[in-house]
């Protein structure tokens, strides 16, 4: 921002007004990019073996959308339980006693340790397993009975499944945000009189969000597409619809498109949302600009400076 | 506002004459009693027997070379750090632990915690709460400990960062203000819980040296209000002026103490001369 001339104040010096390094490369560089980036566009949008009429007769349709929202629904009851499986869990892991924090190692253990896929399985044929669960006391009365036909459903078994893995997975990410508050923050709300719980709750936490969010933000997004892995137990989620669609129509290759569209669809506006959470939790720190607004105060620098 | 829900600096009776001259009707002889308190981290001994006395209002500022223990002391008297022998009381109690007959047992985590109410503690790096603004900051033990109610606890927090010469800033985020402004909201922020005692532990050792004496002028006017303080600090010359009794620490013990201008200019120690005279 300049001042017009006779407003400068005498005494202080014109701003400056080099000219800037012209980057050429850059120029040329985009323009080659942009030649390719058309070609490409250009020769996929006209390849016949894509099969663009398909893509666009199946996009909107119904079964294709109840499966995005089965996908969505996945996605956010099982990132929900990892979440609040994690903080649980890390919370328990830096618990000063050792059968808590031994509890929570062993759960990390299981639940990292074996694939995501069989857990999801074994969660489904848990009725063979175990065919009836009961509340009650252990070696004593019971209560009620369930049977695990009715209790576990294909959805809550994929429920399951996806979100205890997560849980150990977001127990280690939420562990590392704690371990990475500066210690003089607990000190110091342990000197005012503060719990411990309150100390994690109002201070600890709120903080350790600034390291935990962009991880979770990824987990996020790796969930919306891990959650695909519950086709194997035949819940009709975004892959499994459009895998019914071309087993009928042998239509593969342009129902996998209509899936890829949709999924990257669904992790751009995701990624969007990421970026606002993580500027809500760096407040008192830096500040972020999202692309747009950068691109606003870039323009606006330059009106000002030719006026 | 009424005078008397004036925030409240001082714990002192407004009508004691002299702060520090005696100990007040009903309050115990000493704020602070260590009777051969010592420390150890594994097999490294930091605190070799410290005696100690500091009455009420009084101020006792605490010096010696770095590693003389003085700032683990200080983290013992709020049970930060945990005593391996010896007696610690505050206020008339023991701290972290109950007597009954003649043994001990140790305190639960909360009644620590509402023994640490009564005791303000600045720290060398501030450590304010950095996703709070410094209202915040001053009003979130008033709030989320005492369970006060918000808007009583905000009239005081505004008024104490007032005093602190903060009105301007209360809005503002600890990554916004300098040193010395974030060392003045700790302040404030550990005098929102109307402590008996204050604690600063090298409240100026990381400040930039002209931020350090907005600092040392907070702590002078809460000294003249009366409040009881016990100051580690490497200022010689606040401890000259301010203080009403100087500690010298090294290796773990107390080498010297008396009133400050006897011990700084007549050190009687080879080890507290030794000291003086590299750092005056």
């Amino acid at each position: 921002m300049t001042l017009p001339e006779e407003n400068v104040p005498r005494g202080r010096p014109a701003e400056i007004k080099a000219v800037p390094v012209r980057h050429y490369g850059r120029w040329v560089a985009a323009v080659l990019i942009l030649y390719i980036a058309i070609w490409a566009v250009y020769s996929v949008a006209n390849n016949e073996r894509f099969g663009w009429d398909t893509i666009n007769a199946w996009f909107w349709d119904g079964t294709i959308l109840d499966g995005i929202v089965m996908t969505l629904e996945l996605t956010v009851i099982a990132m929900l339980m990892g979440v609040v499986g994690g903080i649980v869990l890390a919370v328990m892991r830096l618990s000063p006693n050792p059968l808590i924090s031994g509890v929570a190692w062993a759960y990390v253990w299981v639940f990292r340790g074996t694939p995501v896929l069989v857990q999801i399985i074994l969660w489904f044929y848990v009725k063979a397993l175990i065919p009836t669960f009961s509340l009650g006391i252990p070696f004593g009365p019971t209560f009620v009975h369930f049977n695990a036909n009715d209790l576990i459903t294909a959805f809550v078994a994929g429920c399951l499944g996806l979100g205890l893995n997560e849980a150990a997975y977001m127990s280690e990410i939420v562990r590392a945000g704690i371990l990475s508050v500066d210690p003089g923050q607990g000190e110091a709300a342990t000197a005012l009189g503060m719990s411990r719980a309150k100390i994690m709750r109002r201070v600890v936490l709120p903080q350790a969000m600034r390291v935990i969010i962009p991880p979770t933000g990824n987990e996020t997004i790796s969930m919306l597409k891990t959650s695909s892995l519950v086709s194997v137990i035949a819940l009709a989620d975004l892959l499994y619809s459009v895998q019914i669609v071309y087993n009928r129509t042998y239509q593969t290759i342009p129902m996998l498109l209509v899936a890829s569209i949709w999924y990257l669809v669904m992790t751009s506006i995701l990624t969007v949302g990421q970026f606002y959470l993580e500027r809500y939790f760096g407040r008192g720190t830096a500040q972020r600009q999202t692309m747009l607004e950068r691109f606003v105060a870039n323009l606006r620098v330059r009106s000002g400076r030719r006026a | 506002m009424a005078s008397d829900d004036r925030p409240s600096l001082q714990k002192a009776d407004e009508d004691d004459p002299v702060p520090g001259t005696g100990p007040r009707a009903g309050a115990p002889e000493f704020m602070v009693r260590a009777e051969d308190v010592h420390k150890s981290f594994g097999r490294l001994e930091v605190l070799k027997g410290i005696d100690l006395e500091v009455r009420p209002g009084e101020v006792m500022c605490v010096i010696g070379p770095s590693g003389s223990g003085k700032s683990t002391f200080l983290r013992c008297i709020n049970h930060l750090e945990k005593i391996n022998g010896g007696r610690l009381w505050v206020n008339g109690h023991l701290v972290g632990y109950r007597q009954k007959g003649d043994r001990l047992y140790e305190m639960r985590e909360r009644e620590v915690a509402a023994q640490r109410r009564d005791i303000g503690m600045v720290f060398q790096r501030f450590n304010l709460f950095p996703h709070m603004t410094a209202l915040g900051n001053v009003m979130e033990a008033p709030v989320q400990v005492k369970g006060q109610p918000k808007g009583q606890v905000r009239e005081r927090a505004v008024a104490l960062l007032e005093r602190v010469g903060l009105a301007d800033k209360m809005d503002a985020y600890p990554a916004q203000l300098s040193g010395g402004q974030q060392q003045r909201v700790a302040i404030a922020r550990a005098l929102a819980m109307e402590p008996a005692l204050m604690l600063f532990d090298e409240p100026t050792s990381a400040l930039d040296p002209e931020l350090v004496g907005e600092v040392l002028e907070v702590m002078k006017q809460l000294a003249v209000d009366g409040m009881t303080m016990i100051v580690v600090t490497h200022e010689i010359g606040f401890a000259r002026e301010v203080g009403d009794s100087l500690v010298f620490m090294d290796g773990g013990v107390v080498v010297e103490q008396g009133r400050p201008r006897d011990v700084i200019e007549n050190p009687q120690h080879p080890r507290t001369q030794d000291f003086l005279s590299r750092v005056l």
